[in-house]
């Protein structure tokens, strides 16, 4: 009986007891910022992984979901609205939305899931314990590279998104509706203001950040064996893409 | 000098060290045995401030490690060699590279003297043929041996190895052994080993400190231990499950 009644207490002890630990994770994080030219190359490389080896996939995504918003605006439009108002409803909903969202939910179970198990088997196969016993600060040598090229690479991945995005959209108006390249551009930029695409970077940092720090901490505190990293790499991905949504509304109610 | 009094630590809500108090002195090889989960591994991550305690001191050198800031336990930790149960080298780099991150902690090291270290190391481990290739490649007396270069590379004032000789073949484990004596021997470091074998306590220990469910059982010379008629000290060194103390199965 009491542990029927204690047991949701318990979950939103530990739930806050895991928000405490986050923030606590990130004053290290901010503390190991110092040692950043130290560990300048491990950023690099972590740019390079996080960042260019993304770009197949976010091509992939962003054309795709530029297309079928295309098709959805022909489709709703029919004939009482003027052609090249795709352009419009392209641009705004990729830059605004499309772009930094799906940018962000691929990039979590690519990104998000590789970091939370790398770090989590190097938690369980002692090697942190390791790197602290040779004098390494762990936050500062593992997590640090993760997170600033996490930060620094999201918004180049959504520029990329971004062109690819409208480009897939006016491919697709062009197959469906005949839209000329000079029309959709007229749509495009009828209701485009730079705001829409800061904003859209605004995110992209925003992003970035939530999704390394997050798999970082499950990584850096994984226990257990390979249960455990599978178990952190769920909860990571999971965690992650609840966020993102959360934030994407946050910040529009904040900057819209 | 290692000192440690009246160690505290739960884990979850499980007491592990219960009240622990024991000294090890320059140049002593102290073995620390005790049956698998009484807390030898916990009582060693200690030693180097991987884990902190819930109340007692564990002072390296006079300095109380639990109190030290940050940068202060990486000073102290640079005296400090440890050789994990698993070696916990890094994957992802080869075995040269394992030691020469280490080396390179030090911030003191040229590119060439980094390089020769690193030869010498392995040679002292016998592993120079080894130094490009990756921890996957390496079989577990191997990884247990590259462990050894990589904490030994950085010329440690002590050294503490958990289990170092545990899942090896016996030819492995005598030449485990020898390894310790000789960096014993040679470079006159003070060891702290975790283990359950009580071949470790026969070829190399100075001293010998029985764990028991987190207290200590015994504390005293590998010749004392042989003779104790302590039946928890019976039961460990006999290893005699049928001794009616404790739990029986």
């Amino acid at each position: 009986m009491f542990r029927v009644i204690f047991y949701p207490i318990r979950g939103v002890i530990q739930f806050f007891e895991g928000i405490g630990r986050y923030f606590l994770l990130q004053l290290m994080l901010f503390r190991s910022l110092t040692s950043w030219r130290l560990n300048l190359i491990n950023t690099i490389d972590q740019m390079m992984l996080i960042g260019a080896r993304s770009i197949p996939i976010i091509i992939l995504t962003s054309l795709f979901s530029g297309m079928v918003t295309a098709v959805q605006s022909a489709y709703q439009f029919s004939s009482f609205i003027p052609s090249y108002y795709v352009g419009s409803v392209v641009g705004e909903s990729v830059l605004l939305e499309l772009a930094p969202m799906i940018t962000g939910l691929v990039l979590t179970g690519r990104v998000g899931a590789t970091i939370t198990a790398e770090i989590g088997t190097m938690r369980v196969t002692e090697q942190i314990d390791a790197l602290e016993s040779l004098s390494f600060d762990p936050v500062g040598y593992l997590i640090l590279p993760r997170v600033l090229a996490g930060t620094i690479m999201f918004p180049f991945l959504i520029i990329i998104a971004d062109f690819f995005g409208v480009f897939g959209g006016w491919v697709s108006a062009h197959a469906q509706m005949n839209v000329s390249m000079f029309e959709f551009i007229k749509g495009f930029k009828q209701w485009f203001t730079p705001w829409d695409a800061w904003f859209g970077l605004i995110k992209a940092v925003t992003f970035g950040f939530a999704i390394t720090s997050i798999a970082c901490y499950h990584g850096y505190y994984t226990k257990g064996g390979a249960q455990g990293v599978g178990k952190a790499t769920t909860i990571t991905v999971v965690v992650s893409c609840v966020t993102i949504v959360f934030l994407d509304y946050v910040l529009a109610a904040l900057f819209l | 000098m290692i000192q440690v009094e009246n160690l505290y630590k739960e884990l979850g809500s499980k007491p592990v060290l219960k009240g622990l108090s024991f000294e090890v002195n320059d140049g002593e090889t102290f073995v620390v045995i005790g049956k698998s989960g009484s807390g030898k591994s916990v009582l060693l991550k200690h030693l180097i401030g991987l884990l902190k305690a819930d109340s007692g001191k564990v002072m390296i050198d006079g300095e109380n490690i639990g109190a030290l800031s940050f940068k202060e336990l990486q000073r102290v930790r640079q005296k400090i060699g440890m050789v994990f149960q698993s070696g916990a080298l890094f994957d992802s780099m080869s075995v040269g590279e394992n030691i020469a991150l280490a080396l390179r902690s030090k911030e003191e090291f040229t590119k060439w003297e980094i390089k020769e270290k690193v030869k010498e190391a392995l040679e002292i481990v016998d592993l120079a043929e080894a130094a490009d290739l990756m921890p996957s490649e390496l079989s577990g007396g191997m990884k247990k041996r590259a462990g050894f270069a990589r904490a030994i590379a950085l010329d440690p004032q002590y050294m503490l190895y958990d289990e170092p000789t545990t899942g090896l073949d016996p030819v492995m484990t005598d030449m485990i052994n020898r390894l310790m004596l000789k960096f014993k021997q040679q470079k006159e470091i003070t060891s702290v080993i975790v283990t359950h074998e009580l071949r470790i306590v026969h070829d190399v220990a100075d001293r010998v400190l029985l764990l028991n469910e987190g207290e200590v059982a015994f504390n005293g010379l590998p010749a004392e231990i042989e003779k104790s008629e302590d039946p928890v000290v019976r039961q460990f060194m006999t290893g005699d499950s049928t001794l009616a103390i404790g739990e029986k199965i």
